[in-house]
């Protein structure tokens, strides 16, 4: 277990002590520092110049950069949407440098040769990409700013046939998976971002799980933005051959900075014939100073397809970074029986807005989803759910449940429901809840009443609200989410 | 001709003189948005799964005058509702209020034409106030349009702490004998403090040609006040409807709205609740039935502008055949608006393999101590409800339509007028013996 992680265990398994939020009540957004390493950038701006200076520096193939020109034409002719229940400036493209990579040796035959300075930034942020020392049995895939700088566990992984690694590896090594796959769940013409994302992608990992193979450990990518006014455009792609099994955790942090910079990241899953993914992440991004200035903009497509019968795609996510957060982790259920499944918690604080959700398309025969969503909405905060369950003309007895719960801590905050529910098949059944309350009088009184203090007893009660979600992550993650949780709202109740 | 331009030509050739300078005023701002926005397409968000611009690609019939009309006594008499002969008759033709057809019966409440009440000493300050308000929620075009071609509308006001003796019918009729027919009739009832009225509102076209009613009707509701409307939707095919229904409650008030939607080719209901005052109560209740082609949309607000008020809102829906049903239930609470209880529950039934629904009950919540939630269902009957009846030797058409039936009662028991509820029943019987 990495040290971090430890750390984080320490206050909270210890009865006694549980008190999350008053312990943090101080703290800073930890990962708020800079790497001071030096990084080779594009200059600021974005043309077709630019797509080809990224698609040369990254030494592609001639598919690859027509696909990519592709791509940015396809954005040039598209309008940066508004539907969403945020505001913000508008954002300058042109203003934004679009590569930015740690400089370094031409290429590195192993971990030992990365520069100290990368791996000290990663241990800092436990992440540790020395797999000697690890014994929490986790395959990494670091990216800093928009290149990988290195993948553990290559080895033991590629012995059962799995492939992870950065994606520019993949383009040069797997072409004919990636040309595949790549744009096959989220096409370049799907949105504003993923197109701006389809031109510009740096980097990213892909996962390659190959017939009958149930992964051994948890795969991970960890990003990180360093490099002032850069955006982060990683794509990961996911694919899950037949009867695979494969758990994938996202982690992400940024330095603390005035301005707001942007991520705009495309994540694609492919799930066949009874396979199933299960992708986690804990997103905490840079939220802005308490004056809400600075922070990321995180603009996200997440898409999944359940193509072959009985498959399972099942998002979770902990959202409690970015200043905005935009981002609708979807699954497109076409096999039959196939199963999608969305648990998250969003936290917001401050001055964030969160707009997020899922979108659930039933197409094929006897297909299940569930939904459960928890927002918290703290300080001048808004937070928005906002789904779609589509069941399809032939998706005959789909069945979908969601429930989406908001607890609203303050009178500045807002919380908001967009659930949007078409049904065109009458054997399909789904249900929708939602609730809006506040922290009840009683249940504080209840706690007050047992010796629990006002602010224990208000953290005790976020945690329950959100362990649905929770007992969802996988153990390295769940840890750090609760105390994620905790360190979000601090100062905002009591 | 585009459809804007069409409009133009009709609006420069409506009559101005006798029209109240503040009416005019309003009539020109309305159009001016109008020629801005234009009809709402699928691509605005409120219009997303109902299409209405197809409609405005055939000539209609503008009528600006009354004695164009051939509709009369005995054509009223074929579509007057039961408990007629008891009740204050508002009728409009093609979009024009009626004046010898109507008829005022309770000595607690007054009808006379929007015009004359804008010019009345005791009547034109409300008028000012209270005409359009309805604007502020709808920018999308249609409700601009009723505004710009205001003629003559109605203006009923029910007296300061009296209980109406009679409730007030009101019948928007579209006569579409002779050609298409667009009507835009427009009302605004005023309910002063401690008074009491219940209102019942029918849609009815005649004739063959096609018919589009685009209808406006603002209600405002003062200090202890009692609102019962209950709005009845059973047309023809040929006949698509844009019903506006705007409640404002401006005092301590209880307003209880039941729309019932039968048949019709095309349906779209905006219900407003407004609650700018404490202690409010709402209550929304609405059940739709769709067969055929029919596409029925309910678009509802609850907007709690302040503390403790309390809405209510259920509505329920069987599609068969070809039908759409759409549902937007949209609860704003405002920071102020501590204290609210607000509840929306939609529950829908799909019959057949054709027929779809579209569902979006909506929470913008910004206060934080406040009980709000929703709940939206779609499915199909319960089967082992259906098996129950079955072992017990109730055949399947008889089980389905006791099931529906009871299904549709949660709704049509809350119409409190008696001789309204039996015949909406009747209807309803009638449609549920598939």
């Amino acid at each position: 277990m990495n040290t971090d992680v430890e750390q984080l265990i320490k206050p909270e398994t210890s009865e006694t002590d549980f008190d999350p939020i008053e312990s943090h009540v101080n703290s800073e957004y930890k990962y708020g520092f800079v790497t001071e390493i030096e990084s080779e950038s594009a200059p600021k701006g974005l043309s077709e110049e630019i797509v080809r200076f990224i698609s040369a520096k990254k030494n592609e193939p001639e598919w690859m950069l027509e696909w990519r020109l592709k791509a940015y034409a396809q954005w040039l002719k598209m309008k940066e949407p508004t539907w969403a229940n945020v505001t913000f400036p508008p954002i300058n493209y042109q203003d934004v440098i679009y590569y930015s990579a740690p400089k370094q040796k031409a290429k590195l035959n192993g971990l030992d040769e990365v520069d100290p300075e990368l791996i000290k930034t990663f241990e800092k942020l436990g992440i540790s990409l020395d797999e000697q020392k690890r014994l929490t049995g986790v395959a990494v895939d670091a990216v800093i700013d928009s290149v990988s700088i290195g993948t553990s566990f290559k080895k033991q992984l590629s012995e059962q046939g799995i492939i992870f690694c950065s994606m520019s590896e993949a383009i040069q090594e797997h072409p004919e998976l990636i040309r595949q796959y790549l744009g096959s769940v989220v096409p370049v013409t799907d949105n504003y971002f993923s197109a701006l994302n389809s031109a510009v992608f740096s980097d990213g990992s892909f996962c390659f799980i190959p017939k009958g193979v149930r992964c051994p450990m948890e795969l991970s990518t960890y990003f990180r933005i360093n490099a002032e006014n850069t955006g982060q455009f990683e794509r990961t792609l996911i694919v899950a051959e037949d009867d695979t099994y494969v758990s994938y955790l996202e982690g992400c942090t940024a330095p603390m900075r005035d301005e707001n910079q942007l991520h705009a990241a495309v994540v694609e899953i492919v799930a066949l014939n009874n396979a199933e993914v299960k992708y986690s992440t804990v997103q905490n991004w840079y939220p802005g100073d308490k004056e809400g200035k600075g922070g990321i903009y995180n603009f996200v497509t997440k898409r999944g397809i359940c193509k072959g019968v009985n498959s399972k795609i099942s998002w979770t996510q902990v959202e409690t970074g970015s200043s905005i957060t935009w981002k609708y982790p979807s699954v497109i259920l076409q096999g039959d029986n196939s199963n999608g499944e969305f648990y998250s918690v969003a936290v917001t604080n401050n001055y964030q807005q969160a707009d997020t959700g899922t979108k659930m398309i039933h197409l094929g025969k006897n297909t299940r989803s569930r939904i459960v969503s928890k927002g918290i909405s703290a300080g001048y905060s808004n937070n928005s759910y906002r789904g779609l369950v589509r069941v399809g003309k032939n998706a005959s007895n789909a069945r979908n449940f969601s429930q989406c719960d908001s607890l609203l801590l303050g009178d500045k905050c807002g919380a908001h429901t967009f659930p949007y529910i078409e049904v065109k098949n009458n054997t399909g059944v789904v249900e929708h809840e939602a609730t809006t309350s506040k922290i009840g009088e009683d249940q504080i009184f209840y706690c007050n009443q047992r010796g629990i203090d006002t602010e224990t007893a208000v953290a005790l009660i976020i945690n329950g609200f959100a362990k649905e979600v929770m007992n969802q992550l996988p153990m390295e993650f769940a840890v750090e989410a609760q105390k994620l949780l905790a360190i979000s709202l601090e100062g905002s109740v009591g | 001709m585009d459809t804007i331009s069409y409009f133009k030509e009709r609006f420069e050739k409506l009559q101005t003189n006798n029209v109240d300078a503040h009416i005019k005023d309003m009539r020109d701002e309305a159009f001016t948005e109008f020629e801005q926005t234009g009809i709402p397409t699928v691509k605005h968000e409120e219009w997303k799964y109902t299409r209405i611009n197809d409609f405005f690609n055939k000539d209609y019939h503008f009528t600006t005058d009354l004695k164009e009309q051939s509709f009369t006594v005995s054509d009223l008499s074929t579509l007057q509702l039961p408990g007629h002969e008891d009740a204050n008759l508002i009728v409009f033709v093609n979009g024009h209020f009626h004046e010898e057809l109507s008829h005022t019966r309770s000595d607690e409440l007054e009808i006379l034409s929007l015009q004359s009440a804008a010019g009345h000493d005791k009547y034109a300050s409300i008028v000012k106030e209270h005409l359009g308000h309805s604007a502020d929620y709808h920018k999308d075009g249609i409700n601009a349009l009723n505004t710009a071609f205001i003629q003559e509308g109605v203006f009923v006001h029910v007296f300061k702490s009296r209980t109406a003796s009679h409730p007030i019918y009101l019948y928007n009729i579209t006569d579409a004998r002779n050609g298409n027919i667009f009507a835009q009739p427009r009302s605004l009832v005023h309910v002063a403090q401690n008074a009491q009225v219940q209102m019942v509102e029918t849609f009815v076209t005649i004739g063959a040609d096609e018919s589009f009613t685009n209808q406006v009707i603002e209600l405002v509701v003062e200090k202890d006040a009692i609102l019962d409307l209950y709005k009845i939707q059973n047309d023809e095919a040929n006949s698509k409807v844009v019903s506006t229904t705007h409640v404002h409650q401006i005092g301590k008030s209880v307003a209880n709205v039941v729309t019932v939607c039968l048949n019709g080719g095309l349906i779209r209901n905006n219900l407003n609740m407004v609650m700018s005052a404490e202690y409010c109560e709402a209550n929304l209740f609405g059940l739709y039935l769709g067969d055929n082609q029919t596409h029925i949309d309910n678009h509802t607000v609850v907007d709690n502008r302040q503390p403790n008020c309390l809405s209510n809102e259920l509505y329920k829906g069987v599609l068969n055949g070809n039908s759409t049903g759409v549902f937007n239930g949209k609860i704003f609470v405002r920071q102020i608006a501590q204290k609210t209880n607000a509840y929306q529950s939609n529950r829908n039934i799909l019959l057949s393999e054709n027929a779809s629904v579209n569902a979006k009950p909506q929470l913008e919540i910004f206060a934080d101590d406040v009980k709000c939630s929703h709940g939206c269902t779609v499915g199909s009957l319960d089967e082992d409800a259906l098996f129950y009846m079955r072992s017990r030797g109730i055949e399947e058409k008889t089980a389905t339509s006791l099931l529906l039936h009871g299904f549709a009662l949660d709704v049509l028991e809350k119409i409190k007028h008696e001789n309204v509820r039996t015949f909406v029943e009747g209807l309803v019987t009638k449609k549920l013996d598939l």
